[in-house]
């Protein structure tokens, strides 16, 4: 099969680093992330299945691995060397002789049906029973034995050795993992499932009122994503978005932002939204006031610190986008008695009449209505993967929004 | 004798044009055989003795109304109102009319034994009055005398406790106005009629009142039915204000109304600036010379030097004439003064108006000329000096040059950033920008702090700016700006054009190529008398 593969080389990381740096992206070419024949992944055990990736995204997490700014803190939650890849839509192949297709999904002349990966390994795919508590409860992205059990550490399919990955030609998955996709829907929809998922979680987390003022702050596809999730399942009273580029803005006011501004203009339009005081004679110095909600979709220093100037006090921060390591002032957070609180994966949400729904049905449910495969701006064959991850890193800047590679085409080996 | 305003016939000859442009100049050929430069007036003779005039108007009142002297007497509460800092412009060289006549007026006062007299600047909506601008503009034996003890104030239309509402006109308006001027038993106001619209109700009636009042005139519908609101009879702003003016000569204070006007000096007849008030082919060389340094000078400074430079511009302007007495009838002579120095007959409209927008317009004395400002001062006030026509026919093209720097002053203009940054970035729309966003702005907790604590503009300022300009939105085909900021032009709604030509090429996507241009050699001010 054909695989880029994340190999575990500190030189090729330092190097990573160093281009990660000079260029978003650059990390693809003399970092330690390879195009390879490799050997297929084996089915780790019963009740998992081969699937063969047709469209796999490019997220900021994988953007972030490849140039070398992951923090450490990954290190003992994935396994080397990994094939990257999560947001995946995919054929399942049944195994031979198998009658069993995915409840929903259309089967193919060949056997195969399409499917989205909920990549997430908790202690169902890991074979661990009984369960964790969190597992129990629905949970999954806050499985407590992501480094235990059948398979080795990963906290995903796309970071463990053991699953391979979606920017390949063939990967396996848990049966559990796999949620079909209904005919009428395109890949390019498909393939944002899991990406509207996070925001999905993200937004109903966030434990947003319709009296609220919410931001979004940056307007990349974690933050559109938010923005119509906000939009569907959480209205606020305002939604202000933070978007740098206009196709951004374009975007996040059709996915629901009542406002829309630069970066440069958040704290005078959450001034003027909550209607709060300022200190300052005329310039922002300081918001007495603020929002009741930021997400943060961007994930830096700069962005958190930005969170914190425009929340109110008792406000609720909620980190969508990887932070990584981040250097700001807590003062804030102490003084106005702040909660910042981080948003990652999925599992199980509570609507606000009580229900409880599988984030990734609700996602579907979202992709579809809000026509979100609109937000596939390009694809790439993995041959041509550091144009693809060049184009991902940049892709405000470039008029787009999401990457993807394009594996419907690609054949089994490079020879 | 001084020359009238004029209109020239471009033709091969014709030297270029100056064309004022933010702090700085542009020389510009126009299309000969179908161009014309319409030149303002030269400066009327000033009032010899101002200080005598004064005293004669206010002792030989119009209309019916007694001298001043017969309606002071010791005990009454006099209040003295007068036009605060957007007038005139440039800021005039010392002594500022506004300190010749209240001192006549103080002096009446004095004599008669009044000895409870406050001095309030009407400045409605607009910022505050700094100290310093306060003493140019009355003068440091007045400024002395009264405000270190509390007793100059500027109007706050924000002080529920200093308001009080006078009654309802047959329209339905509210009138409300500044407590102690409504409760005096004299108001007199001191009026600088820099353009025809100054002066008249308008100055009780807007200066003194609130955005309870103002609501009912600084609307859409008001200024696109004011054709223009530089001719009174023809201005709804003016017909609203005038019926408010009903209300509080019915419930208010007697008032007595002192106005003045001012002759076009504005550059000076000698000096650097003084070839800014020539026709162009009447420069010597030595004008040349120095318009060109000038010129060069100024393009090598930064912009906030510049900037400096002209707003420490204090114009030698001087007084035509002074009349006193009741509101209306004063007003009328005032008109005859204003439009002596300012109509310039003019037959038939043009398809393409150009203007040269200058550094100054009302609102940004001491301060930065921001976009909504570029805008309001070129469809709002320039657009407008006209009657009865606009120079420019319906569905021409209006082409403005201005540096039109995306640049605010956070301290005066401060609900302007938000107005451009958050309300301009989703609409232009005068109309849905009223509906949708007016009232958030003017009842803003923060802007109303800031107006009443420190020099910021009301909160809903900008609003009326961009209204200002809703007869010549309603009336234009295209509005393009030479050597604009490029951003900050289309956010306003505009095209942007490097230069003249380029502006004149696109123009001719509206009006086809044979279009006639007209330019307004503004300033000095002048007025279109358009049949």
């Amino acid at each position: 099969m054909k695989a880029l593969r994340f190999e575990r080389s500190p030189a090729r990381f330092a190097a990573a680093m160093v281009a990660g740096r000079l260029a978003g992206g650059g990390g693809a070419t003399v970092g330690p992330l390879r195009l390879r024949d490799i050997d297929d992944v084996e089915l780790p055990g019963p009740d998992w299945v081969h699937i063969k990736p047709r469209l796999a995204g490019i997220c900021g997490s994988d953007l972030a691995t490849v140039d070398g700014k992951a923090s450490r803190y990954f290190e003992p939650i994935v396994s080397f060397p990994f094939v990257p890849g999560h947001e995946v839509v995919a054929d399942l192949i049944e195994p031979a002789g198998s009658s069993g297709t995915a409840p929903g999904s259309t089967g193919k002349p060949d056997g195969s049906h399409r499917v989205v990966l909920e990549p997430v390994l908790g202690c169902v795919a890991r074979g661990i029973d009984p369960v964790c508590p969190a597992c129990a409860r629905g949970d999954l992205g806050n499985c407590e034995r992501i480094a235990f059990g059948s398979i080795p550490p990963g906290l995903q399919s796309g970071y463990c050795c053991a699953t391979g990955g979606g920017w390949s030609t063939a990967m396996v998955a848990h049966r559990s993992q796999l949620h079909p996709v209904d005919p009428a829907m395109s890949d390019e929809a498909a393939v944002m499932v899991e990406p509207t998922a996070c925001a999905v979680h993200a937004a109903l987390s966030s434990e947003i009122t319709d009296s609220d003022t919410v931001v979004v702050l940056g307007a990349g596809t974690l933050g559109l994503l938010a923005t119509a999730a906000i939009r569907r399942f959480t209205p606020p009273k305002t939604l202000v978005v933070v978007a740098k580029h206009d196709h951004q803005r374009r975007l996040a006011r059709q996915l629901g932002a009542d406002t829309v501004v630069a970066p440069g203009e958040i704290r005078r339009a959450v001034r003027r939204a909550t209607g709060s005081l300022a200190i300052g004679d005329g310039d922002v110095v300081r918001l007495c006031g603020g929002a009741d909600v930021v997400l943060d979709c961007v994930g830096s220093s700069a962005s958190v610190a930005d969170s914190l100037d425009v929340i109110r006090p008792r406000g609720r921060v909620t980190l969508v986008g990887m932070a990584g390591h981040t250097s700001l002032d807590l003062t804030p957070l102490w003084q106005r008695e702040l909660r910042l609180q981080g948003a990652y994966a999925y599992g199980t949400e509570t609507l606000a009449d009580g229900t409880r729904r599988r984030t990734f049905d609700l996602a579907f449910e979202l992709v579809a209505a809000a026509q979100l495969d609109e937000l596939v701006s390009a694809t790439y064959p993995l041959r041509r993967y550091a144009e693809a991850i060049a184009h991902a890193a940049d892709a405000g800047r470039r008029g787009a929004v999401k990457v993807a590679f394009d594996l419907r085409q690609e054949k089994e080996r490079n020879r | 004798m001084p020359r009238p305003g004029f209109v020239l016939d471009v033709d091969r000859s014709t030297p270029p044009i100056l064309f004022h442009h933010g702090e700085g100049f542009r020389l510009e050929r126009l299309p000969a055989d179908r161009s014309r430069v319409i030149y303002p007036a030269e400066p009327l003779p000033a009032l010899r003795h101002p200080d005598e005039a004064i005293r004669q108007a206010l002792c030989n009142p119009v209309g019916d109304s007694p001298p001043l002297p017969e309606l002071l007497r010791a005990g009454m509460k006099l209040t003295i109102a007068f036009d605060d800092i957007s007038l005139p412009l440039p800021p005039m060289q010392r002594p500022d009319i506004r300190q010749r006549v209240i001192e006549a007026v103080l002096d009446m006062a004095a004599e008669a034994g009044v000895d409870d007299v406050e001095l309030i600047a009407a400045l409605a909506l607009h910022r505050r009055m700094t100290p310093s601008e306060l003493r140019h503009a009355l003068g440091d034996r007045v400024y002395d005398a009264f405000a270190p003890h509390g007793l100059l104030t500027n109007h706050d239309a924000e002080d529920p406790d200093n308001l009080v509402e006078l009654g309802t006109t047959d329209a339905g308006e509210v009138v409300e106005m500044n407590r102690r001027a409504a409760e005096s038993d004299l108001l007199v106001y001191v009026n600088i009629n820099l353009v025809s619209m100054d002066g008249g109700w308008k100055s009780t009636a807007t200066g003194l009142s609130s955005y309870r009042s103002l609501r009912h005139h600084h609307n859409v519908r008001t200024m696109e039915h004011s054709t223009s609101f530089m001719d009174r009879h023809r201005s709804e702003l003016h017909h609203s204000n005038w019926r408010m003016g009903e209300v509080i000569r019915s419930s208010g204070p007697r008032i007595f109304q002192i106005e003045t006007t001012m002759n076009n000096n504005v550059f000076g007849t000698e000096g650097p600036m003084a070839v800014l008030q020539k026709r162009e082919w009447e420069w010597t060389a030595r004008d040349r010379v120095s318009f060109t340094a000038m010129r060069k000078g100024l393009e090598q400074l930064s912009a906030a030097n510049r900037r400096r430079i002209f707003q420490n511009w204090k114009a030698p302007h001087a007084m035509t004439s002074v009349q006193a007495g009741e509101v209306e009838a004063v007003h009328e002579v005032t008109l005859e003064h204003t439009y002596a120095q300012h109509l310039v007959p003019v037959e038939g409209q043009t398809d393409i108006l150009t203007m040269g927008l200058p550094y100054i317009c009302p609102y940004n004395v001491n301060s930065i000329m921001n976009p909504i400002l570029v805008m309001c001062l070129g469809l709002g006030y320039f657009f407008n000096l006209y009657r009865g026509k606009p120079l420019v026919r319906k569905g021409g093209v209006l082409i403005m040059s201005h540096p039109t720097p995306w640049e605010f002053h956070p301290v005066h203009h401060p609900s302007y950033i938000d107005f451009f940054e958050q309300v301009l970035a989703e609409t232009t729309d005068r109309h849905e920008i009223e509906q949708r966003f007016e009232k958030s702005f003017a009842e803003d907790e923060w802007y109303r702090h800031l107006y009443r604590t420190s020099y910021a503009y009301h909160g809903v300022h900008p609003f009326y700016m961009w209204y200002w300009g809703s007869h010549a939105l309603a009336h234009l085909g295209r509005i393009i700006v030479v050597g604009g900021d490029v951003r900050a032009v289309r956010r306003l709604g505009f095209q942007p054009a490097s230069t003249l030509t380029d502006a004149l090429e696109m123009a001719s996507d509206v009006v086809g190529r044979d279009a006639t241009v007209t330019h307004v050699h503004n300033p000095p001010i002048l007025m279109a008398d358009v049949t």
